[in-house]
């Protein structure tokens, strides 16, 4: 309360900017220690993503081994029910293989004449099916923890692909000291260390085809390319419309601006 | 005959509807030739770019409830089918989730801009009045709109922002079970919110309406904050604001676009992709950005009552803002003092807002209580002292005639004495 007081005798301005320089300094300062508050578990990793930055794409071939990690390894804990095999097309499957991959899954498929539940094999339409078929029966067969849904995990998490990446290659032996309760795992990503999920991964899990080395840091980044189509399978298409939609706009800025300018022509302003 | 108009449309088909029911004759006074001052600066487009955000939102609002499902079993998986399935249902979506933030965004500047140029001084207290309630339709519909997509964050932020009825005596827990349609948030909660949500945007339409009703009397301000004084200080605003706003409309769908198709979640919580879980309370629930600087005051208070009056004392202060500010120059060009505290009080808002996104611990209480202390500091006791107190630079003639004495406070040619004030 005492500046205002002062800078009514003096009316000069650069008064004004030092305190305006101040304030915002202030804000600067506010900030940074935002960025030190975030106390990270683990350290974060910071890997390339194909579908990164405002041009980037998925790396398909990436995408279709870590659909081959989810079915041979996450699917038999964790479901991916907002999605449907018609969906992979989006990570470069053509009919057939989509048709074939259905035909391999067993779902249910209405009743029979008498009216008894029915299965049979699953379609292009059909929903990807979940390994258990409720919550509780997830956590029975899983020490009690819910292996959470993972279409949208990749959204879902603070750090995305990354702390996905880093979940899936954090696993490791406890520290000395550190006491674990029965039946968890260490992870360094995760927080407070101790994770139901046994580590899913090791050097050689599956067996690529296209003679891709299958480490664990391979496998871990091609699952989650893989999952992080599954949550945003509108992203390449999304960048490209705006990319047009951007250059559009800009142009339409130009045209708009030399109109006003021509407009104002005549205003003495 | 009595009551027709006479039309001056050339277009017969025009020209009998017009004389019938003269909304013709309406638009061409109130939109076409409407009077406008000639200095308005780019500050002035923004309350068009906020009728074309509310436009953007009914718009998508409404192709997004053809595919919504508001039930709590379904909401969450609805939305799933609108991102996946939909044809451009992603487009919908995060064009009505992003225009949320733009529309905050472009309100808020908005409203700086009528702090700044004294825009709620009188004739114009009623049309700033309105403002306000405006901005409060806004934070109930975006509120309501954000329980919609049922994750974690809807749910429980919905949880925390209703429990705060019940802070207030007698009647509180009362709202509160009227709020939820139950004991808890829940599926009533959900539908009675999505009626809301669904209604609260027309209701905004009529207030907006009135809004600019108000303003058509008492025409607009300007960033020199002096009366037009004659036709020379006014230009018709069709072609000329047509035209001006047309720049600020396009650069609005740039930065709109640039969000909606390059970083979509950017302003989202991580916890939204997560469907509500009434037994798993989030590490912390913070609300919209847009809804952070009340947050922080709100959680700056140890005692609940208190903070949530505060918390709406916040907003409902600057209903009385025009007999609060007690100088009767309105451009804070003129005023030299109160154009570097507005800053402050800017600079206050916006670590409040920083604060809002933190836990209350540590340095975040510190500065959430310093800055909730100044904010109202500002309202209550600083403007009007400091109406009393300043001596505003001279003003100048009129706004045809701006430079002489503007800027420097030099004095005014013709040894004509310094005018200290616009008619009050
Ligand atoms: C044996 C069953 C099992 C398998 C196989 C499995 N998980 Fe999990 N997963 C779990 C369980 C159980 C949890 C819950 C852990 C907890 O909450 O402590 C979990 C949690 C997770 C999480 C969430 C971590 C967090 O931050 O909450 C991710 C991500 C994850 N799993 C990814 C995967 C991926 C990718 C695979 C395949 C490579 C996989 N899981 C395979 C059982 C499994
Ligand atoms: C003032 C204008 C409006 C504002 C500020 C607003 C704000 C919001 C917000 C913040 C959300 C949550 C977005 C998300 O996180 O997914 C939302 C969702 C929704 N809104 Fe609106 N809205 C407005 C107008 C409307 C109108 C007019 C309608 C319908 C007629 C509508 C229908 C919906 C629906 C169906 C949803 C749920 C789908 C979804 O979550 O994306 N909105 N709104």
């Amino acid at each position: 309360m005492m500046r205002p007081q002062r800078s009514i005798m003096a009316r000069s301005v650069p008064m004004r900017s030092a305190i305006v320089r101040s304030l915002l300094a202030c804000v600067l300062v506010t900030g940074l220690f935002a960025a030190t508050a975030v106390a990270q578990e683990g350290e974060m990793p910071n890997e390339r993503w194909s579908f990164e930055h405002a041009f980037g794409t998925f790396d398909l071939a990436a995408a279709q081994r870590g659909f081959q990690v989810y079915s041979n390894v996450c699917s038999n804990c964790h479901s991916m029910k907002y999605l449907h095999y018609r969906d992979l097309s989006g990570i470069g499957l053509d009919e057939d293989q989509i048709k074939a991959i259905a035909a391999n899954v067993t779902v249910p498929s209405g009743t029979d004449d008498q009216g008894n539940p029915k299965e049979g094999p699953a379609t292009p339409a059909s929903e990807f099916k979940s390994p258990f078929p409720n919550d509780k029966a997830a956590r029975a067969a899983n020490n009690g923890a819910l292996p959470p849904d993972l279409s949208l995990i990749v959204n879902a998490r603070e750090g995305g692909p990354n702390y996905i990446y880093g979940i899936l290659t954090g696993f490791g032996q406890p520290p000395a000291g550190f006491k674990m309760q029965d039946g968890m795992n260490y992870n360094r990503m995760f927080p407070g260390h101790q994770i139901a999920m046994p580590p899913p991964l090791q050097d050689g899990t599956v067996e690529y085809t296209d003679g891709t080395p299958n480490n664990l840091n391979q496998e871990a980044h091609d699952v989650v390319t893989f999952l992080a189509w599954a949550a945003n399978p509108e992203l390449v298409e999304r960048k490209q419309i705006g990319v047009r939609v951007v250059l559009f706009l800009m142009f339409m800025t130009g045209l708009t601006y030399a109109v006003k300018r021509k407009v104002w022509s005549d205003v003495d302003h | 005959m009595a009551g027709l108009t006479k039309s001056e449309f050339a277009n017969p088909v025009i020209n009998w509807i017009d004389t019938r029911l003269p909304i013709f004759t309406m638009m061409q006074k109130e939109y076409a030739v409407f009077p406008t001052p000639k200095n308005f600066n780019y500050f002035w487009n923004f309350g068009a770019l906020a009728t074309v955000n509310l436009a953007i939102m009914i718009i998508t609002g409404i192709f997004l409830a053809m595919n919504y499902q508001p039930n709590a079993d379904l909401a969450f998986s609805s939305v799933q089918h609108i991102m996946r399935d939909v044809n451009y249902g992603w487009l919908l979506r995060y064009v009505h989730q992003n225009g949320a933030s733009m529309f905050f965004i472009v309100t808020y500047i908005h409203i700086f801009r009528g702090l700044y140029y004294g825009s709620y001084k009188t004739p114009r207290e009623l049309l700033w009045m309105l403002g306000v309630v405006i901005l409060l339709l806004m934070m109930a519909t975006a509120f309501m709109g954000y329980v919609l997509p049922w994750g974690q964050m809807s749910y429980w932020g919905a949880t925390v922002i209703t429990n705060l009825f019940s802070a207030f005596p007698i009647v509180g827990p009362k709202i509160v079970t009227l709020l939820w349609g139950g004991f808890s948030v829940d599926n009533p909660t959900l539908n009675r919110f999505f009626a809301l949500h669904y209604l609260l945007p027309f209701v905004l339409v009529g207030v907006i309406f009135l809004h600019i009703a108000a303003l058509h009397v008492t025409g607009s301000n300007n960033p020199l904050g002096i009366d037009v004084k004659s036709p020379q200080d006014t230009l018709p605003f069709h072609p000329y604001y047509t035209a001006k706003d047309s720049i600020g409309v396009c650069v609005f769908l740039i930065v709109f676009s640039v969000l909606v198709f390059f970083a979509p979640n950017y302003l989202g919580d991580a916890n939204n992709f997560i469907p509500a879980n009434p037994l798993q309370t989030p590490a912390d629930i913070v609300p919209e950005w847009y809804f952070l600087p009340y947050y922080a005051i709100l959680r700056s208070v140890p005692n609940k009552l208190l903070g949530v009056c505060m918390m709406f004392g916040s907003l409902l202060v600057m209903f009385v803002l025009p007999w609060l500010d007690t100088s009767p120059v309105r451009s804070a060009r003129f005023r030299p003092i109160y154009r570097q505290l507005i800053w402050v009080w800017v600079v206050a808002v916006i670590v409040l807002g920083i604060c809002g996104a933190h836990k209350p611990e540590g340095i975040w209480v510190v500065l959430s209580r310093i800055c909730t202390l100044y904010y109202f500091l500002h309202y209550l006791v600083i403007l009007p002292v400091l109406g009393k107190l300043e001596r505003p630079l001279p003003l100048p003639e009129s706004i045809s005639r701006p430079v002489l004495g503007a800027r420097g406070g030099g004095p005014l040619p013709g040894g004509a004495p310094a005018k200290p004030m616009e008619k009050a």
